[in-house]
C-alpha cells in the first residue's frame, strides 16, 4: 500500500496546477467559454503537450502506457480550474479505439490525439437511453463493402470540438440488448452527419447528431462486429472514475472557496465562520471532501489493476454513488453558505456548482449506480 | 500510489486471519456473533492469549512488549480482529493508561503498572467524565488534596465504562482549584480496593451494566501515584485523546456487521417470498452505508500512511470518530429494521439463557439502542466537529 505519487506523477501534477493558475483564471476562463468555439486552442495544445491525452494510451499506440491513477492529479486540477476544454470525452473516446481497434485504426488515430492535433467524441447516449449503456437504436446497415448509419445521439459530451466521432450503432438485435452493439469511427464532417451544437449548464460544448444514411467503409468498424458492449462498459468505467477525480478538485475549490468566505464575510459585527451551526456545516463539506478523495482513489486504482469486469464495474458504481451525493451536497451548501452572492454569474463557485451538478449525473446518477451496484453485488 | 497491500502484508495479512481463526475460543466467537456483552473474565482470557502471543499492545514500544509493527500492520491486525469477531482489547489499560505511561510515566510507574497492564493481570477503567462535566471536561471537580505523602480525593465520576469490572482506575481530578481551570487538573492512578470508593451501576436502556458511577469518599492515594506533573493532567489528557482512537474508525468491525446484516436480509421474507436485500428501498439505504464504509477504509489508510514519518495523529482523528460512528449506528439501525416486527421481543442484553426466540435477532434492537452511545462517547460528534473547524478549518 503506497499513496504517494510516482515522480511523474507528482511532476505532471506540479506543471498542470501551475498552468492553469497562471494561464486558466476564472477571467480567462470566462473569456474562453464566451468565445465562438467555446474552448481554447492554444489551453489544448498546452495540456496536450503536457501529456494530459498521451498518458492514458498505450504505448503502442504512441502513449505512455498510463492509466487512471496517472491521471489522477491532472483531473481534480482540471476539476479546480473548470476547464472546458473537452478533456475527458477526447480520452474517452480514444481509449475505444485503443482498446477495441485495429494496429492500422491505432496507428491512424492515436498519435494525432494524444498530441493535440486530432479532438474525438464518443456519440453513444439516445433519447428513452438515460444511463443505460446496452440501449442503442442507432442502426448500421451492411452494404456492399462498407456500413450505412442511420439514428440520433444525443448531448454528446465535446462533439461540436471534435475531428472524430466514436459511435455505438446497432448491429443486430433490439436497443437495449447487449449483443449486436458495434463501434463506428466516423468522421465529424461526414456527409450525412448533421450537428446541432450547443452550450451546455456548467459551459461545456456539447451536441445532438443526426445520422442520415451515413456510408462508412468496412474498415471503419472499430473491434468486432457485435461485441462492443464491454469494451464500452470498460471505458465508461475507466472515464467515471477520471470523472470522480475531476469532482473531487471542484469540491476542493468550492471548500476552500467558502472557507474563506465564512472567515472574511461579517455580519452582526463578526465574521460568519465564528457560527457554530455554519461551523459544523463547513465541517461536513470537509469530511464529505476527503470521503470523496479516497473513494476516488480506490475507483482509480481499481480500473487500473482490476482483473475481473464485475470487481471493476462494483468498486466504480461505489465511487460515483459517493460522488454524486457529494456533488449536491457541496456544491449546494457552497452555495447557501455564500448567501446571495453565491448566486451570482460573476462568483466563481457558482460556475463549481453547475460543474458540479452535472458530473454528478454523468454516467449514471447515484440511483442508477445504486442499482448497478446492488445487481453486482449479488 | 498503490492501494493494493504489497506481498509482505498481505502475508502478514494471512498470518494473522490464519492464527486468530485457530486461537479464537468457540464460546467467544458464538458471544460476539450473537451480540452478547462479554464478562470479566471473557475479556481477561482473550487479553492472555494475545499477551501470551505477544500481540495484544501493537503499538507498545518494543522494549515493553510490543511486536515491532508499522502503521499499516498494526492498522491489518485491528481490521483483522474485526472481522473474526474477537472480544474488544479493552482501550484503558493497554490504548490509554499504557501509552500515558510510556509517554509521561516516570520509570518506577512504568515498571510497577505496565507488566501487570501488558499481561492483563490488573483491569484498568477510566475516570473522566462528572455528573457537571461532559462535553466541557476541564469543569470537572474531583478534588484531590495534597496531605504529606498523599491526596485525599472525594468527589464523583460518572460513565465509568466497566468500573465494575476496574482493579485500578485513571482519573483527571483537580489538584488546585484556584489556578485557571485546565492548569489546576492532575493525572492520578488509584487502587479501586482503596477505601472510600463506591462503585454504583448506571443500567442503559438495553438493559446492560456498561457504565457505572464512582463515588470518592476520602480516599488515600500515595503522591507517587500523580503521572507527570502536578497540574499538567490537561496535557496528559490531549495527548491522550490523539492515541486513544486511532481505530476509532471500527473499520473491521463495521465490515463484519456489514457482511451479517447482508446474510441477515436475505434471509427475511416478505410475504410474497421477496428478499428484504432484494428490496430497492432497503438496499439502497444498505448500499450508500457500504460505500461510506469503503471511502472511510481508505480515509484511515491515508491518515496512517501520513503518520509513518512518525506525525503525531491531529483532527484527523476527529473525522474517523464522526463518520465511523455514523457508520456504526447506520448498521444497527438497519440491523433491527431488518427484523421487522421480530425485533420486538426483549432479551436484556448480557444476559443469555433460554430464550424463546433466536440470540441473534433478539440482540438487534437492544444493540440498535446501545449503539446511540457511540456518537456521544470519547467526545461527542458535535465535540468532534468543533475541533475540526478549529484545528483544521482555522474557524
Amino acid at each position: 500500500m503506497e499513496f504517494d505519487l510516482s515522480e511523474e506523477q507528482r511532476l505532471l501534477s506540479e506543471s498542470i496546477g501551475r498552468y492553469l493558475n497562471d494561464q486558466y483564471d476564472f477571467d480567462k476562463r470566462k473569456a474562453i467559454v464566451q468565445s465562438e468555439r467555446g474552448a481554447s486552442d492554444a489551453v489544448w495544445r498546452q495540456l496536450a503537450e503536457m501529456g494530459v491525452l498521451a498518458i492514458p494510451l498505450s504505448e503502442a499506440a504512441g502513449g505512455f502506457g498510463g492509466g487512471a491513477v496517472d491521471l489522477m492529479s491532472a483531473m481534480q486540477a482540471i476539476g479546480s480550474a473548470l476547464v472546458v476544454e473537452p478533456i475527458l470525452p477526447t480520452v474517452l473516446a480514444a481509449r475505444l479505439v485503443d482498446r477495441a481497434g485495429s494496429a492500422a485504426q491505432k496507428a491512424e488515430i492515436l498519435p494525432a490525439v494524444a498530441d493535440g492535433s486530432q479532438r474525438a467524441a464518443f456519440a453513444h447516449t439516445e433519447d428513452g437511453a438515460r444511463y443505460a449503456l446496452a440501449h442503442v437504436g442507432l442502426t448500421a446497415r451492411r452494404t456492399g463493402d462498407g456500413w450505412v448509419l442511420d439514428g440520433t445521439k444525443r448531448v454528446v459530451a465535446g462533439a461540436p470540438l471534435a475531428d472524430l466521432l466514436v459511435v455505438s450503432a446497432r448491429t443486430a438485435g433490439n436497443a437495449g440488448s447487449a449483443e449486436g452493439i458495434s463501434l463506428f469511427l466516423v468522421a465529424a464532417g461526414a456527409d450525412g452527419v448533421s450537428m446541432t451544437g450547443y452550450r451546455t449548464i456548467d459551459n461545456q460544448r456539447a451536441a445532438d447528431i443526426a445520422f442520415s444514411g451515413v456510408a462508412v467503409r468496412a474498415d471503419a468498424m472499430l473491434g468486432a462486429e457485435g461485441k462492443a458492449l464491454p469494451v464500452i462498459e470498460e471505458a465508461v468505467d475507466f472515464a467515471t472514475a477520471l470523472l470522480c477525480a475531476e469532482a473531487v478538485g471542484a469540491m476542493q475549490f468550492a471548500n476552500d472557496t467558502t472557507l474563506e468566505y465564512l472567515k472574511t464575510r461579517k455580519q452582526f459585527g463578526v465574521p460568519i465562520g465564528t457560527f457554530q451551526v455554519l461551523q459544523h456545516r463547513m465541517v461536513e463539506m470537509f469530511v464529505t471532501a476527503e470521503q470523496s478523495r479516497s473513494i476516488s482513489y480506490l475507483a482509480c486504482s481499481k480500473v487500473d489493476t482490476a482483473t475481473d469486469a464485475a470487481d471493476r464495474a462494483r468498486v466504480v458504481s461505489a465511487a460515483k454513488i459517493k460522488i454524486a451525493d457529494a456533488c449536491r451536497q457541496i456544491s449546494q451548501e457552497s452555495i447557501q453558505l455564500h448567501g446571495g452572492m453565491g448566486m451570482t454569474e460573476e462568483m466563481k463557485v457558482s460556475h463549481t456548482f453547475r460543474r458540479l451538478t452535472m458530473i454528478a449525473q454523468q454516467f449514471g446518477d447515484a440511483d442508477h449506480h445504486l442499482g448497478r451496484f446492488a445487481a453486482l453485488d449479488g | 500510489m498503490d492501494l493494493n497491500y504489497s506481498p509482505e502484508e498481505l502475508a502478514f495479512r494471512d498470518e494473522v486471519r490464519g492464527w486468530l481463526k485457530d486461537n479464537l475460543p468457540d464460546d467467544l466467537r458464538r458471544k460476539g456473533a450473537d451480540g452478547e456483552h462479554y464478562t470479566k473474565d471473557d475479556l481477561l482470557r482473550w487479553h492472555k492469549i494475545l499477551a501470551k502471543k505477544g500481540w495484544v499492545a501493537p503499538a507498545w514500544p518494543q522494549e515493553w512488549g510490543g511486536p515491532g509493527w508499522d502503521v499499516t500492520r498494526r492498522f491489518i491486525f485491528e481490521e483483522e480482529c474485526g472481522l473474526s469477531g474477537t472480544p474488544p482489547i479493552v482501550a484503558f489499560g493497554i490504548v490509554m493508561c499504557g501509552q500515558v505511561l510510556l509517554k509521561f510515566g516516570s520509570d518506577a510507574q512504568k515498571k510497577r503498572h505496565l507488566p501487570g497492564i501488558y499481561n492483563g493481570d490488573v483491569f484498568w477503567v477510566q475516570g473522566y467524565s462528572e455528573p457537571g462535566s461532559g462535553s466541557d471536561l476541564a469543569s470537572l471537580k474531583t478534588r484531590a488534596e495534597r496531605r504529606g505523602d498523599h491526596y485525599v480525593v472525594n468527589g464523583q465520576k460518572i460513565w465509568t465504562t466497566l468500573g465494575q469490572y476496574g482493579d485500578w482506575i485513571f482519573c483527571l481530578v483537580r489538584t488546585d482549584a484556584a489556578a485557571k481551570k485546565q492548569e489546576g487538573i492532575s493525572f492520578l492512578l488509584i487502587d479501586m480496593k482503596t477505601p472510600g470508593i463506591t462503585v454504583r451501576p448506571l443500567i442503559l436502556m438495553d438493559g446492560g451494566h456498561e457504565v457505572n458511577e464512582v463515588f470518592f469518599d476520602d480516599v488515600k492515594v500515595p503522591v507517587e501515584n500523580l503521572v507527570h506533573e502536578e497540574g499538567k493532567g490537561w496535557t496528559v489528557a490531549k495527548y491522550l485523546l490523539g492515541h486513544e482512537r486511532l481505530n476509532t474508525g471500527r473499520i473491521g468491525a463495521s465490515k463484519r456487521e456489514l457482511a451479517r446484516l447482508k446474510a441477515y436480509a436475505a434471509k427475511q421474507l416478505d410475504g410474497a417470498g421477496r428478499r428484504l436485500i432484494d428490496d430497492p428501498r432497503f438496499r439502497d439505504r444498505l448500499t450508500r452505508v457500504e460505500v461510506e464504509l469503503m471511502a472511510l477504509e481508505v480515509t484511515n489508510l491515508r491518515f496512517l500512511d501520513a503518520m509513518r514519518g512518525g506525525r503525531p495523529p491531529g483532527a484527523e482523528v476527529s473525522m474517523l470518530k464522526i463518520r465511523g460512528t455514523e457508520i456504526q449506528q447506520a448498521l444497527t439501525e438497519l440491523a433491527m429494521q431488518a427484523a421487522g416486527p421480530m425485533a420486538a421481543p426483549f432479551r436484556p442484553a448480557g444476559r443469555a439463557g433460554a430464550v424463546p426466540f433466536d440470540a441473534v435477532t433478539a440482540g438487534l434492537a437492544p444493540r440498535y439502542a446501545n449503539y446511540r452511545k457511540t456518537s456521544i462517547y470519547a467526545g461527542s460528534n458535535e465535540i468532534q466537529r468543533n475541533i475540526i473547524a478549529k484545528a483544521t478549518l482555522g474557524l
